[in-house]
């Protein structure tokens, strides 16, 4: 299928990796794509891994399976890096993006000679220096808009502002530093 | 102007729940189904709709609550998915038997045991004989468009029978997808207002409903309760032309997918319909002739019209997400080879039991199936009919 874009989320329940999948849908639906988005339900307890999913395309998606051969790998808590096998079928022109304060020279290592691009962004500063606590799937989802490319950067920005302003519609003070750990994350991710 | 969404099958369902603004929904909560009723009941604590919700205590009451508020005379829905739908079991023939149109929102789920919440088709394949109209949709567009036109079917005068709405637990259910909704308006002008012949709460004509009746006149009602069946085909079709008109959007009683030409095909229920049919994309991009045949309408089964399109199929797998442990095959099997016994005998048919419990189906699967399916049409030998796909050894 033509532009068709599959990515695949590793987190840990309680991480907000479901959300973020469906903020990145959401996102992208409101930039004009047909898109899915998906959670992998398993043990639903916090801290279990999960696995979240994404595709979006120019063309209606028929498919109804969970991805095996995504383009975009992110790993919202790098403690998973060495429990589950993060990059399998991961495409070599893609890229994995990675929530660590390592390098992604340092972290090329858990990634079983993975050849494509490695990204790592500090999602957990961000989002303590902008929230004050510690919710990685925003920042996490600023850097896979920038790495992926699938949209523009402003227009997303626009969206998740609204979206936000929806979700949080109770806890307005939330929005801003969401926002913020958005944009931080688009500017630090390293790797590109 | 249709109105672009994007939304999950649960959603989807509630939504069109909103839309056509029931007298009473009566569910219980249970996996994967429960979102339904818990967005449906923010509508009702919104002032979004004026339905009566019932928070009953379990599914027997959930079906029993719909019996009585369809008896009484109103439009009476509820949602559920597999112990919960087991639960209902002897209320589905009683709604079903009294001839009240109720609605349900049936979200696919393996039956326990052993316990499992995934999805898989045993819940509502159980219930195929209970006199419940099935309609099957592979994805949240589907379940919302089957969802509002199941009350026309259901509460036609020729039919007067309960309709169950099925989709796939979370691969539907849980994925939000894009959708197109109706404006409010045009729902309620679709599905218009419900006024049953006969109902109780009529103080002019006072009636029984459910009373004891034996040999003198039980073989005649349910001679006729099948006759509506018999009848309800017409009625799907006459409804889904209508809502072609109104939506664009073409139903049948089932979908054929380039099996015009197609030499060999599946049979296929809900979700992974769509997978097969990028499967089906891609070997006709290779030069094979494969299609498919999605069924929409289990219950009544539509057996002429799939004969009629299956007829020049030369090997065909019966693609089955539900054991029926009848040893030799699925139910959907049982019913295409009693379809094509005596009308298509040439077709070499097998039978994939698949995806039980929510074991994934990938593109894979579904190729090996169809790869398979050439060699029984080249070689002509079928070997096993009743066969596995994506089950470890």
């Amino acid at each position: 299928m033509a532009n068709l874009v599959e990515i695949r989320w590793h987190g840990r329940g309680g991480q907000g990796t479901k959300t973020a999948a469906l903020l990145l849908a959401d996102a992208a639906f409101n930039t004009g794509k047909y898109i899915q988005g998906f959670p992998e339900y398993g043990p639903e307890r916090m801290g279990a891994p999960i696995t979240a999913y994404n595709r979006i395309s120019d063309e209606r998606i028929l498919i109804h399976s969970n991805i095996y051969e995504p383009d975009y790998v992110v790993v919202v808590d790098e403690t998973l890096l060495t429990s589950i096998d993060v990059t399998a079928g991961l495409k070599e022109n893609g890229a994995i993006i990675i929530n660590t304060e390592k390098t992604p020279e340092q972290v090329k290592k858990y990634l079983k000679g993975y050849n494509g691009k490695v990204c790592t962004v500090n999602a957990r500063k961000i989002s303590e220096d902008a929230l004050g606590k510690y919710f990685p799937n925003t920042p996490m989802l600023g850097a896979v808009v920038r790495v992926s490319g699938i949209m523009k950067e402003d227009e997303f920005m626009e969206d998740a502002k609204s979206s936000f302003q929806h979700k949080f519609a109770t806890k307005p003070e939330v929005i801003e530093g969401n926002m913020k750990a958005i944009e931080r994350a688009m500017q630090e991710v390293q790797g590109l | 102007m249709a109105i672009r969404e994007r939304l999950s099958g649960n959603e989807a369902m509630a939504v069109a729940m909103r839309q056509i603004n029931p007298d009473v929904v009566a569910a219980f909560p249970i996996t994967p189904s429960t979102e339904i009723p818990q967005y449906f009941s923010q509508f009702v604590a919104n002032g979004e709709v004026d339905t009566e919700f019932v928070a009953v205590e379990s599914e027997h009451s959930a079906m029993s609550a719909c019996i009585g508020a369809a008896a009484a005379g109103g439009r009476a829905m509820t949602a559920t998915s597999a112990n919960g739908l087991a639960l209902m079991w002897e209320m589905l023939y009683i709604a079903a038997s009294s001839r009240l149109p109720i609605t349900m929102a049936c979200v696919n789920r393996a039956l326990s045991g052993p316990i499992n919440i995934h999805n898989d088709h045993s819940d509502s394949m159980g219930a195929r004989d209970s006199g419940w109209i099935q309609l099957y949709s592979e994805n949240n567009q589907e379940a919302y468009d089957n969802f509002i036109q199941a009350l026309r079917i259901g509460e036609h005068d020729d039919i007067m029978l309960p309709v169950m709405v099925c989709q796939d637990g979370f691969i539907t259910s849980h994925a939000v997808e894009n959708i197109e909704l109706l404006e409010d308006d045009k729902v309620k002008s679709f599905i218009g207002e419900y006024e049953p012949d006969h109902y109780m709460l009529n103080s002019k004509e006072p009636i029984g409903v459910g009373p004891l009746d034996l040999p003198a006149y039980y073989f005649e009602h349910k001679r006729q309760q099948a006759e509506a069946m018999k009848n309800s085909k017409k009625i799907i079709l006459e409804v889904a032309r209508e809502f072609e008109k109104l939506t664009g959007r073409k139903y049948d009683l089932f979908e054929e997918y380039k099996l015009n030409d197609a030499e060999i095909a599946l049979v296929i229920i809900n979700s992974t319909a769509g997978t097969a049919k990028t499967v089906v994309d891609k070997l006709r991009a290779n030069g094979v002739k494969a299609g498919l045949l999605k069924i929409r309408v289990f219950r009544p089964f539509p057996a002429e019209e799939i004969a009629n399109a299956l007829k020049h199929i030369k090997a065909l797998a019966v693609m089955d997400k539900a054991e029926s442990f009848s040893a030799v095959g699925g139910p959907l099997f049982a019913e295409i080879k009693s379809t094509l016994y005596g009308t298509a005998d040439g077709i070499k048919i097998v039978n994939y039991i698949y995806g039980l419990g929510g074991r994934d189906v990938k593109a894979d699967d579904i190729e090996t199936v169809y790869s398979q399916l050439s060699d029984i049409s080249k070689t002509g030998n079928i070997g096993e009919t009743y066969r596995y796909i994506g089950v470890r050894q």
